[in-house]
C-alpha cells in the first residue's frame, strides 16, 4: 500500500505541492489527474524517493521512504517499476541492454541465459517483436521506446509500477494501445499501479479509482462514478475540458 | 536602489551561490567515495572510458604539442643572442615544454574537449531523465556515471602530458636545428644539464591535478543541468570556462608550493 500524507515541496518560489494526501490499496490501478505542471509527475517520484519533500509523509508497505538508509531504499526500489514520461532509456545500449538493466540482482543481471529468457518474457509482455531487442533507442519509435520503458520497470518483476505520462505525445490509436497494455499487465502480472496522466478518457479506461489533483492538493480521489457525479466545479470543469462524458455516464 | 544596497546583495547572492556549489560538489565527492565499493561495476566502465577519451583526444594531443614545439623552438631562435652558449637552446626549450607549456596547453585542450563531453553526455541523460531512471533501477549513477569518467580524467590526461611533452621536445628539437646551428649533441648537453627529475614529476602531478579538476568539474555540472536543452548548453559551457579558470588556478598554487 502506498500512503502520502500532507505532503509539500516547493522549488525555489513556487509551491508545487501543498499538503497533498493520496493513498493507493494494494493490487489497484489508480489514474492520478491534472492539468500540466501541476505536480504529478513531483508527486510520482516522492514515491520512489527520487525527490524529497519538505514535509508530510510517503509510506510505501508501512515504510517511510524518507528515512530509508540508502542500502533499504535501494530495497524499495527494486521493488517499484518506474515508466519514464519518454521512456528515459539509455542512448548508448541497446533495447536488450536497457531491459536487462531492470534486473537488480546481480547473479540474474551475469546470468546471460536468464537474461536472454527474462527480456524476451518482457518483450512478449509488451507486444513487442523479439528484433527489437538488437535496436537502440534512436531506431524506435515514440510508441517502441514507452514499451520498451515497460518492459525495464516489469523485468524485475516489481510490486508497484508507476507511470508518468505513458500516452502523452502519441497519436490516438497508440494511447490506446498503451491503456490497453497497462490494463492487462495489472491484471496479467497482479501489481499496484500509479499512472499518471492528464487524459481523462484513458485514465478512465484503465484505473480503478482516480484522484485530480490541482492547485498543490488532491481535489478528489474516489471512483469513476464519484467523479462523474461530482458537483465541484474544478472537478466538473477538468472533465468536460478534457472529453464529453456523456457515454461513460450513460 | 543605489550602489550601497545593490552591491552587498550582489555580493551576498554570489557568495550563497557558491557556498551552494560547493556543498553539492562535496556531496557528489562523498558519493563518489560511496561508489568506491561498487567497484565491479566502475572498473570495466573505467577502462572503457580510458579508452574511449585517451585514443579519441590523442589526434589533437599529438598536433598541439608538435606546434607547441615547433613555435617554442621559433621564438628561441628569434630572441636568440650570440653571446650566449647554443647548448642553453636545450635546456630553454625543454624547460619550457615540461615544466608549462606542456601540461597547461593540453589541460586547457582536454578542458575543452573531455570537459564539454562529459557536461554535455551528463546533461542530456539528467534532461531526459535517464540519471533518474538509473536511481530508479536501485543502481547508483556515482558508480556508474561519475567514477569512471574522474578515475578515467586521473589517468588519461597525464599519460597525454607526457605524450605531450616527448612531441613538443621533439619537434621543437628538429625546428631549432632549422633556424640555428645548433649540434644535436648541443641539444642533449643542454636539455640534461638544468634538467631535474622532479622536472618530469612536476609535469604528471599537474597533469594529474588537472585531470581531477576537468573531469570532477564537468561531472557536476552535467549532472546537475536543469531546463532542457538550453540547460545543457549553459553545463558545457559552465564546464569548459570553469575547468579551464581551475586549472590556471591550480597551475599557480602548485608552482608557489612545489617549485620553492
Amino acid at each position: 500500500m502506498i500512503e502520502i500524507k500532507g505532503l509539500c515541496k516547493r522549488f525555489g518560489e513556487q509551491l508545487v505541492l501543498n499538503g497533498v494526501d493520496f493513498d493507493v490499496r494494494e493490487g489497484e490501478t489508480v489514474a492520478l489527474l491534472g492539468p500540466s505542471g501541476c505536480g504529478k509527475s513531483v508527486l510520482l517520484k516522492h514515491i520512489n524517493g527520487l525527490i524529497r519533500p519538505d514535509a508530510g509523509e510517503v509510506l510505501v508497505d508501512g515504510l517511510e521512504v524518507t528515512r530509508l538508509t540508502r542500502k533499504e531504499l535501494t530495497a524499495l526500489r527494486t521493488r517499484i517499476g518506474y515508466v519514464f514520461q519518454n521512456g528515459a532509456l539509455f542512448d548508448s545500449m541497446n533495447t536488450f541492454e536497457n531491459i536487462r538493466l531492470g534486473l537488480s540482482d546481480e547473479s540474474q543481471y551475469k546470468d546471460q541465459a536468464y537474461c536472454e529468457a527474462r527480456v524476451a518474457e518482457c518483450l512478449r509482455l509488451v507486444n513487442l517483436t523479439q528484433d527489437t531487442a538488437l535496436k537502440y533507442p534512436a531506431q524506435l519509435s515514440g510508441g517502441m521506446r514507452k514499451r520498451v520503458g515497460i518492459a525495464r520497470a516489469i523485468a524485475d518483476q516489481p510490486k508497484y509500477l508507476l507511470y508518468d505520462e505513458p500516452t502523452s505525445g502519441l497519436d490516438p490509436v497508440n494511447a490506446d494501445i498503451i491503456d490497453e497494455l497497462v490494463k492487462r499487465l495489472d491484471n496479467e502480472l497482479g501489481v499496484t499501479s500509479v499512472m499518471v496522466t492528464h487524459d481523462v478518457r484513458g485514465a478512465f479506461r484503465v484505473a480503478n479509482r482516480l484522484a485530480l489533483l490541482t492547485g498543490g492538493r488532491v481535489l478528489l480521489q474516489g471512483t469513476q462514478q464519484d467523479f462523474l457525479e461530482s458537483d465541484d466545479p474544478s472537478v466538473r470543469e477538468f472533465l468536460e475540458r478534457d472529453f464529453d462524458n456523456r457515454p461513460l455516464a450513460a | 536602489m543605489n550602489l550601497l544596497t545593490v552591491l552587498p546583495r550582489a555580493v551576498g547572492r554570489g557568495s550563497l551561490t557558491a557556498l551552494a556549489h560547493l556543498g553539492r560538489l562535496g556531496l557528489m565527492a562523498l558519493e563518489m567515495v560511496r561508489g568506491l565499493a561498487d567497484w565491479r561495476i566502475w572498473i570495466p566502465r573505467t577502462i572503457q572510458e580510458i579508452a574511449t577519451i585517451g585514443v579519441g583526444s590523442l589526434f589533437i594531443v599529438v598536433l598541439i604539442s608538435a606546434f607547441a614545439g615547433a613555435v617554442t623552438a621559433f621564438q628561441s631562435g628569434y630572441q636568440w643572442q650570440t653571446s650566449l652558449p647554443m647548448y642553453v637552446l636545450g635546456t630553454l626549450i625543454v624547460s619550457t615544454i615540461v615544466l608549462e607549456l606542456g601540461p597547461v596547453l593540453i589541460g586547457l585542450v582536454l578542458a575543452g574537449r573531455i570537459g564539454a563531453r562529459y557536461a554535455a553526455e551528463l546533461g542530456t541523460m539528467r534532461v531526459t531523465e535517464q540519471i533518474d531512471a538509473l536511481e530508479s533501477l536501485g543502481r547508483s549513477p556515482s558508480s556508474h556515471l561519475i567514477i569512471p569518467r574522474v578515475l578515467a580524467g586521473l589517468v588519461v590526461v597525464p599519460a597525454l602530458t607526457i605524450i605531450a611533452n616527448v612531441i613538443a621536445v621533439l619537434v621543437g628539437w628538429w625546428s631549432v636545428k632549422q633556424v640555428l646551428p645548433i649540434t644535436d649533441a648541443d641539444f642533449v648537453y643542454g636539455a640534461q644539464f638544468y634538467y631535474r627529475p622532479f622536472d618530469g614529476y612536476y609535469s604528471v602531478i599537474k597533469a594529474f591535478f588537472f585531470g581531477g579538476a576537468i573531469t570532477l568539474i564537468s561531472c557536476y555540472m552535467g549532472f546537475n543541468t536543469q531546463q532542457g536543452a538550453e540547460g545543457v548548453g549553459r553545463a558545457t559551457t559552465a564546464a569548459v570556462v570553469a575547468s579551464s579558470v581551475v586549472i590556471l588556478v591550480i597551475n599557480a598554487f602548485l608552482a608557489r608550493v612545489l617549485l620553492n
